[in-house]
Order: structure tokens, then C-alpha cells, then sequence
């Protein structure tokens, strides 16, 4: 019978490779039958992997690093003055393909200099980062150097609306008045022209 | 007069029965750790590594999970050898520590305390008596379950547990012909002359044996048949929740626990310090020093075979239920027999 079924797959089974292999039915040798070699040869493969290098990460103590491309969540600019980059044009969220963007624009009033650098600022800027793909389109949009996508990611939360980023998640800590929260919010990657 | 003594034998065994059942419940415990921590490592993990420093709590951990879950006896059960069956398995695993020696002695306030609970004359007849009642609890509490898989695991645990007895009879009764005795301590203490008089060295085939059935008898990998989680759920322990799983659980860690202490002390001569002269390291040093360096290589000796338990357990799969049968009557009783018919002309031969 097994001739049978060579002879058929032979005659219409086309191997796709030629990786494919006979399997050997021959009776074991007393050796083979005695197990134990076998035995010996697997138990030896078992403890040659306890010197194996882990590819495991400790994860909360230590992180992967990212790659510079990575795009995670976004990060509201300002210049080194501290004052917000954003003047609520609207180009980022017209670029947004997941429409996970939505702003409401203010005017500056006198005595705010310090605050926003335009005359015009983002009085309400929020991402919902269910919908966002972090593509990145909003970062080349924006034409104030405004947003950014930074090395972190999303935290998990308990409900939908923790997933809705205000101005104060997004924006990046005042370089003037809290530099370090400043220089470990912007990493290596955000410059600021 | 005769009463102080008495008390004081007493109380000198009670102290000694706890230490030993305590640090094997220990062993055990932090035996079900390194066996995760052992199996992560073969598989290129990590292992429980969260709860206390480098997991170390994780066995504390597992156990008060275990106290804490809600403990469910099946209506349709026999509610009193539900209940019986862990507390068997438990009882029984825990018996077996009574006769291993665990070191000589040690002299506190003017006495030589043994640090054998019991030892009796037929030590290794008492072993062989509480290993095969060890099935009872898996076979009473499978039955008591009313439930076909765990009926399925039991039966499976009491055939191979019988099958693999008579082997490891075998292979014993040539070690007692070449000792000569069936005490332990006796053994044991033969065992220290030289490096050579191990056990292993007169009986390597007889220990081959041995270690074979004693895998099956623990229903370790690739025995495992009676809990062989991907055909019968859980085996035996299906119906079983809260601390009597544990107990289960637990009973298979103090088993492999004590037949490798018995193992040790049968073949690799028990708390004997190979390539030295205890007797005179002993005036050396003192009894009480020397007592507590025999028990720690008698334990080491123990953790190495309680390492071999896990390496083998990750790297075996197991085997078919006809093959477990093949191996245990077809090859290992004959092999048994051969080595106990070789043994007994060789000792005729050269009278020794």
C-alpha cells in the first residue's frame, strides 16, 4: 500500500519543494531501541540551553530601547521661552486620516505674551488617541513646529475618555521653569527652531 | 528514673520528627519553585522572577493562593474519601522520611541523638510498604470524584504504580544481596569505607532500574500518565480545588523529595563525603560539625536528584499508555531479573 502512495504522489502530487523527505520505516537497531542514547542526546540539548543567552526584557526595569523613527504619542511644542508654538490653524487635524484630532482657537489678549508666541493660540487641543494611527501626518503638517510624536506610548486605561488627550497631557513641561521635565519630555529627537 | 528516659526519648523524636517533616514540606515547597525556575531556564525564560527577591516568595505566594480559593466538593462525590484521598496522598508522602538517615549523630547534653527517626531493621521494606500505599490516596480520591477522567487518571496511577513496583523490587533485592541487610543506617554506613563503595559502583544497572521506576512511581514525566493533562483534564486531581489540589501537588514534590533521599542514600552513599576519611575528619572536627556537613551533602546530593527529576521532566514527552506497559513488563522486570541472577552467581562465585 505504502508503494501505492509513493507511486500516486509521484505521479500526481508535484512537490512545490524538494525539501520534502521520505520518512524511514526501517525496524530500530537494538541501540535506537534501548532508548537511552536518545535520551542522553535530548537531556544534553536541554542543558545546553540553561547557558543560553534569554531574549527576555525585564520589562518594567528595563525598556527596549525605540527606534529613532518610532511614533508614539504626541507632545504640544513650545520655543525656549516657554510660550505655546500651536496657533490653532487646523492643518494637523485636516491632515489626520483618523480624524482623532479636534482644536478650538482663541485670541491672545494683551498680557498673555508669555503664554503663547502668535496671536492666535489653541484654546482647546485634544487627540483621541483611540482613533490616532500615529502615522505622523500631523507632525508634517504643522508648519509651527507645534506637535510632535514622541518615544513613548499610550498607557492603558480603565475607560475611553482617559484615552482623550487634553492640552495639559499633550503639552510638552515649560523649559523655563522646569527644565528637567523639559529635557526628558523632549528626548533626543524634538529640536526646537 | 526509668521514665526521664523514657521522656527524653520522647521528646528527643518529636523534636526530630518535626524538624524532618517541616524541612521537607520546605524542600518541597521551594521544590515546585526551582521546577519553574528550572523549566524557564531549559526554555530560554525567565521564570517567576516578581514576588520577592528573584521569585523566592512565588512558593509563599502560590500556597496562599491555593488557601484562599473557594473549595468545591462535588455533589455526586463520596464526601468522606473525597476528603481522604489528599490527606492519604500527603500522609504517606511524608512517612517515607521516618527511616532515611539524614545524618551519624550529634551529642547534645551528654546524649548521642541519631539523626534517624526510626532505625528499624527492615527500613527499606517499610519504604517499599508506604510507596505503594502512596497510590491509595490517588486512587481513593480519584474514585471518591465521579468524574470518568479523574477514574481514568487513578486507574492509569494504580496499573503503572503496580507494574513498576515489581521492577524496582527486583532491582533492590540485588542491592540487598550485595549489602547483605535492609536497614538504611546499615547501608549508609557500609557505603563510607571507600570512594568505591558506593552503591552506584556494585549496582549501576540495579540504580539504572531504580531511577526508572522511581520516576513512575512519583508520576513524573514521562510517567505521568495519571494526571496527563491533554487527554484526562487534570487526571486524578479534575474535581479537586482549594488545598486539597495542593495537597495532591505538593505530595508529588515530597515524594520526589524523599526518593531521592532515598535513592542517595541506597546508592550514592548517603551523607557520606566522597575521597575523605570521616571517621578520622570526624575527630577532627567534632561530632556535632561532622553531622551537620553529612546532612548538608546528604541534601545537596538530594537537590541533584531533584534536579534530574526536572531536567528529565523537560525534556521527555511522554509515553503512550502501551508503551509505559511494554517498558515496565517487557523490558525493565526481565532486566531486573538478569541483574539479581548475576548478582546472586557473582556472590556465589567469589563468596563475598
Amino acid at each position: 500500500m505504502r508503494n501505492f502512495y509513493v507511486a500516486y504522489n509521484k505521479r500526481y502530487m508535484e512537490a512545490l519543494t524538494n525539501r520534502a523527505k521520505q520518512v524511514e520505516r526501517k525496524p530500530m537497531s537494538l541501540l535506537e531501541r534501548a532508548y537511552l542514547p536518545a535520551i542522553f542526546k535530548g537531556m544534553a540539548i536541554t542543558f545546553g540551553h540553561m547557558f543560553k543567552k534569554r531574549p527576555t526584557i525585564n520589562y518594567p526595569e528595563v525598556t527596549r530601547p525605540f527606534s529613532p523613527v518610532f511614533r508614539g504619542l504626541h507632545i504640544l511644542n513650545r520655543d525656549e521661552e516657554g510660550r505655546e508654538n500651536c496657533t490653532a490653524c487646523g492643518l494637523c487635524a485636516v491632515a489626520c486620516p483618523a480624524e482623532a484630532i479636534t482644536m478650538e482657537a482663541a485670541e491672545r489678549k494683551p498680557g498673555e505674551e508669555n503664554l503663547y508666541r502668535e496671536e492666535k493660540y489653541a484654546a482647546k487641543y485634544e487627540i483621541n488617541m483611540l482613533r490616532c494611527i500615529f502615522c505622523g501626518l500631523c507632525e508634517e503638517a504643522c508648519p509651527k513646529d507645534a506637535i510632535y510624536l514622541s518615544e513613548t506610548f499610550a498607557p492603558a486605561n480603565f475607560q475611553r475618555k482617559g484615552f482623550i488627550y487634553g492640552k495639559e497631557d499633550l503639552l510638552i513641561p515649560n523649559p523655563v521653569t522646569e527644565p528637567e521635565a523639559y529635557a526628558k519630555a523632549k528626548g533626543g529627537r524634538v529640536q526646537i527652531k | 528514673m526509668l521514665l526521664s528516659i523514657e521522656l527524653s526519648l520522647i521528646l528527643e523524636k518529636l523534636i526530630l520528627i518535626i524538624v524532618v517533616v517541616m524541612s521537607s514540606l520546605v524542600i518541597a515547597m521551594y521544590a515546585t519553585f526551582a521546577e519553574r525556575k528550572v523549566a524557564a531556564i531549559m526554555q530560554d525564560r525567565r521564570g517567576p522572577n516578581r514576588a520577592g527577591p528573584f521569585g523566592l516568595l512565588q512558593p509563599v505566594a502560590d500556597g496562599l493562593k491555593l488557601f484562599f480559593k473557594e473549595e468545591i466538593i462535588p455533589n455526586l462525590s463520596s464526601k468522606f474519601l473525597f476528603i481522604l484521598g489528599p490527606c492519604l496522598a500527603m500522609l504517606t508522602a511524608m512517612m517515607t522520611g521516618a527511616v532515611i538517615p539524614w545524618g551519624d549523630k550529634v551529642h547534645f547534653f551528654d546524649r548521642d541523638i541519631s539523626l534517624q527517626i526510626a532505625d528499624i531493621n527492615i527500613g527499606i521494606l517499610y519504604v517499599f510498604g508506604v510507596v505503594s500505599m502512596g497510590v491509595y490516596g490517588i486512587m481513593i480520591g480519584s474514585w471518591a470524584s465521579n468524574n470518568k477522567f479523574s477514574l481514568m487518571g487513578g486507574l492509569r496511577a494504580a496499573s503503572q504504580i503496580i507494574s513498576y513496583e515489581l521492577a524496582m523490587g527486583i532491582a533492590l533485592i540485588a542491592l540487598l544481596m550485595s549489602t547483605g541487610t535492609l536497614s538504611l543506617k546499615e547501608i549508609v554506613v557500609q557505603q563510607q569505607e571507600h570512594w568505591y563503595s558506593w552503591n552506584i559502583i556494585k549496582q549501576p544497572l540495579g540504580f539504572l532500574i531504580f531511577l526508572i521506576c522511581a520516576f513512575a512511581e512519583c508520576n513524573r514525566t514521562p510517567f505521568d500518565l495519571p494526571e496527563a493533562e491533554n487527554e484526562l483534564i487534570g487526571g486524578y486531581h479534575t474535581e479537586y480545588s482549594s488545598m486539597k489540589l495542593g495537597f495532591f501537588l505538593f505530595a508529588e514534590y515530597i515524594n520526589m523529595f524523599l526518593s531521592s533521599a532515598v535513592m542517595v542514600s541506597l546508592f550514592f552513599g548517603g551523607y557520606d563525603i566522597p575521597f575523605l576519611n570521616d571517621a578520622a575528619f570526624a575527630d577532627k572536627i567534632g561530632v556535632n560539625w561532622i553531622a551537620l556537613i553529612h546532612t548538608f551533602v546528604f541534601l545537596f546530593k538530594a537537590a541533584a536528584f531533584l534536579f534530574l527529576f526536572m531536567w528529565v521532566r523537560w525534556t521527555i514527552p511522554r509515553f503512550r499508555y502501551d508503551q509505559l506497559m511494554n517498558l515496565g513488563w517487557k523490558v525493565l522486570i526481565p532486566l531486573a531479573l538478569i541483574n539479581m541472577l548475576v548478582t546472586g552467581a557473582f556472590i556465589l562465585y567469589f563468596g563475598k
